[in-house]
């Protein structure tokens, strides 16, 4: 049962968004949560977070950075190809209620899965603080639909060319520091970066969430591969995430484990282009 | 009395650096010769053992007339999974043990001969069943593993329309995600899958019930649902470096395997760690699946640590054979303490210390006790856990008022049901990590009462 591409297009230099037909799965879908998909059926099955859904019209966005053979190949697909696999929603939604002040915070193509719950936390009667950022301005994706869904909004780059010059963590402790009392923290991006954030925010005692990206195969619960370590316990991330306390995660952990397939993924990588290379 | 035949092996030697299937299977003439050992007993005990009551007798009696056609359309009248059954199975405790020539010596070779009938079938191409008549009812399968796999078939069979849900991309549950290709090739299982949907059998791959759809949604929009979902959650043991880099539960290492097909990186994307020295923990089929498999990616060195005995090894002995003579060394009574951490937080090896056997536990068992300051280590660069798995909680997820055992088992009575109207459970998620051949029997005994539902309702 193939999944149609209904759109592809980059949003920033190597960045992408794809919108896929796959009514059943938007039809569920709920801000935080996340799909697997494999292109055939020789691919890796990848996990991406949710960046939009419209139950409706049946489709469902994903939002991913050019990395590895997997991501690269998609990035070369078009709205005439389809995706063997596309499996969701999968993970728990995001815990969206009323609790006041929220921020928001994306960091590189981790402002992908932000949106989705910006919008459901603003729906939800918040008071919505989002914080956008990158290494440069080219590299900031969907930064007009944050700030239409958001009743405060901030940017920053780490070189300057838009908004504050430094990273989005030094906006979040501005705020903080203002005196704004602020409910929770929302925080997803690289995992360095969230666990900047954690670090930042734990003597300020504000609830700090963030959501977890390590490898996994089938996502629900299966394999193991996604263990993380959050208060000296084991947790899947794929059924008892991906969102977690921030303040309990063992981010060192996540991106040891995340590396373990740094030599594979790079053969992988090289293979793909010299067999591209060879057949152009 | 006749030597039963020997089952052709490959060479161990070649095997190793292989993934192709182990056991050769017997040729016309070896059936022939195995069949004609048979007894043919008046009061045959053997199907007693079949927790799907296949009529033993008869095929075996056809196969020794040479009539082969006949004798896997006997089999297929209570099993649509033979080839599978013929080499999964553990025989040696159900149909054989019940042989009158075990007694004195060996028993017939009922599994070899099962192979061997579906084996000769699919070489000259199965013929497409006929559909039933429709009976207008439609049913929901959750889980495209053995006992889903038998529910659909059985369920369509009868005539009414069924969709067989399973949340991963590929059908067959642990035959295709656990079982290496070495004990069950996957052409195997897909032909057998294709014969299931011939039947009718409307399969939804990529579906995770419990996410997309909840049980509640399913029993409005189906006139009855079967649970098949298997025990998939695997057990870690709680000690010390089980979350390092080179740490595997044995599904996710099976998984990337057989499923992901791993082996063969990079033709196939996803990676696997092909450690050299690899300790397997644990002593079920699914630790000699697990010790195999790392041996064909290029160990150099397998073991596999046990707490208990040699008696106590719960797996088959057909499959404690076959790791012996590829080079598996099996630590006995021996226990992990603590994983030992090298450098990056990966792997460098395993504290161990020995075991003892003292008075049995609940499970009549003699219970391994800890030799105290008996603590040695064992290298190792990769460690795969084996201990088990339990039922997978997903489905519980919007499945108001379905009753659920201490250990997440899902409860029925003894013809299948559920404590919900119109649901039925059976295989690993009711009993717990089983058999692919109990959870067979177990589909079709809620296929069984589903009918008798739905006649009536």
């Amino acid at each position: 049962m193939p999944y149609k591409i209904l759109e592809k297009k980059q949003i920033a230099p190597p960045v992408h968004l794809m919108k896929v037909q796959a009514s059943d799965v938007a039809k569920a879908a709920k801000a935080g949560q996340f799909i697997i998909l494999r292109i055939d059926e020789t691919s890796e099955r990848i996990p991406l977070t949710i960046a939009d859904f419209d139950a409706e019209e049946g489709y469902v966005s994903i939002i991913f950075q050019e990395m590895g053979k997997t991501t690269k190949q998609l990035a070369k697909m078009s709205d005439v190809d389809e995706l063997q696999d596309f499996v969701g929603p999968l993970g728990t939604p995001a815990d969206v209620r009323k609790l006041g002040t929220v921020i928001l915070v994306g960091g590189g193509v981790g402002i992908a899965p932000v949106y989705p719950q910006v919008k459901a936390y603003l729906e939800a009667g918040n008071k919505v603080i989002s914080i956008i950022g990158a290494r440069n301005e080219d590299l900031l994706i969907l930064e007009d639909e944050m700030k239409a869904a958001s009743d405060e909004f901030h940017v920053a780059t780490d070189d300057g060319s838009k908004g504050h010059h430094g990273f989005v963590t030094d906006v979040v402790k501005e705020i903080l520091d203002s005196g704004e009392d602020v409910a929770r923290i929302v925080v997803i991006g690289p995992p360095i970066l969230m666990k900047v954030a954690a670090g930042m925010t734990e003597p300020y005692g504000v609830e700090t969430i963030v959501s977890l990206n390590p490898i996994m195969i089938d996502g629900t619960g299966m394999c193991g591969g996604c263990r993380v370590s959050v208060g000296g316990e084991t947790k899947f991330a794929c059924v008892d995430g991906p969102e977690f306390d921030a303040h309990k995660v063992d981010f060192n952990l996540l991106m040891s484990r995340l590396a373990l397939y740094r030599n594979e993924e790079s053969e992988c990588l090289e293979n793909h282009e010299c067999t591209c290379r060879g057949g152009n | 009395m006749v030597a039963r035949e020997k089952m052709p092996h490959q060479d161990p030697e070649k095997r190793v650096d292989n993934f192709d299937e182990v056991a050769l299977g017997y040729s016309e003439e070896q059936a022939l010769t195995e069949a004609a050992r048979c007894l043919e007993c008046k009061n045959p005990k053997c199907v007693e053992g079949c927790p799907v009551n296949v009529d033993i007798p008869t095929f075996i009696a056809e196969v020794k007339e040479g009539k082969f056609d006949e004798a896997i359309a006997t089999i297929k009248e209570t099993n649509s999974l033979a080839a599978v059954c013929g080499r999964v199975c553990p025989q040696e405790v159900q149909c054989e043990q019940y042989c009158v020539l075990a007694k004195k010596g060996e028993p017939v070779a009922i599994g070899r001969l099962e192979r061997f009938c579906a084996d000769r079938e699919r070489e000259k191409g199965v013929e497409a069943p006929v559909k039933a008549e429709p009976t207008g009812k439609n049913v929901a399968v959750i889980g495209a593993g053995p006992a889903g796999l038998t529910a659909a078939a059985d369920l369509a069979k009868a005539g009414h329309a069924v969709t067989l849900y399973e949340a991963l991309h590929d059908t067959g549950g642990v035959l295709t995600y656990g079982i290496p290709e070495f004990r069950l090739p996957k052409a195997i299982v897909r032909e057998e899958v294709d014969y299931i949907k011939q039947l009718g059998v409307d399969v939804k791959v990529d579906y995770v019930i419990g996410k997309i759809k909840t049980l509640d949604e399913l029993r409005t929009e189906f006139d009855a649902v079967f649970l098949g979902t298997g025990a998939g959650l695997p057990k870690f043991m709680g000690i010390e470096g089980e979350n390092l880099n080179g740490v595997y539960s044995a599904n996710e290492f099976l998984t990337r395997v057989n499923l992901m097909k791993a082996y063969r990186f990079p033709d196939y994307d996803t990676p696997i760690k092909r450690g050299k020295r690899v300790i397997v923990v644990g002593g079920g089929n699914v630790a000699m699946d697990a010790a195999r498999s790392a041996l064909r990616l290029g160990a150099d060195e397998v073991n596999i640590v046990y707490r208990r005995g040699e008696d106590e090894l719960p797996a088959r002995q057909e499959e404690i054979e076959n790791a012996k003579e590829e080079g598996v060394v099996f630590k006995l009574l021996t226990n992990p303490v603590r994983i030992l951490e090298g450098e990056n937080m990966t792997v460098k090896g395993v504290e161990c210390i020995k075991m003892e056997l003292g008075e049995p536990d609940e499970s009549g068992r003699r219970r391994p006790v800890p030799v105290e300051g008996s603590e040695f280590v064992i290298d190792a660069d990769i460690v795969i856990i084996a201990i088990g798995t339990s039922p997978n909680p997903m489905i519980l997820s919007g499945s108001e008022g379905l009753e659920v055992g201490s250990r997440g088992t899902i409860v029925v009575d003894d013809s299948g049901k559920t404590s919900l109207e119109n649901v039925c459970a059976g295989g690993d998620a009711v009993t717990g990590a089983a058999t692919v051949i109990s959870a067979m029997g177990a589909g079709k005994l809620a296929a069984k009462t589903i009918n008798e539902y739905l006649k009536n309702n």
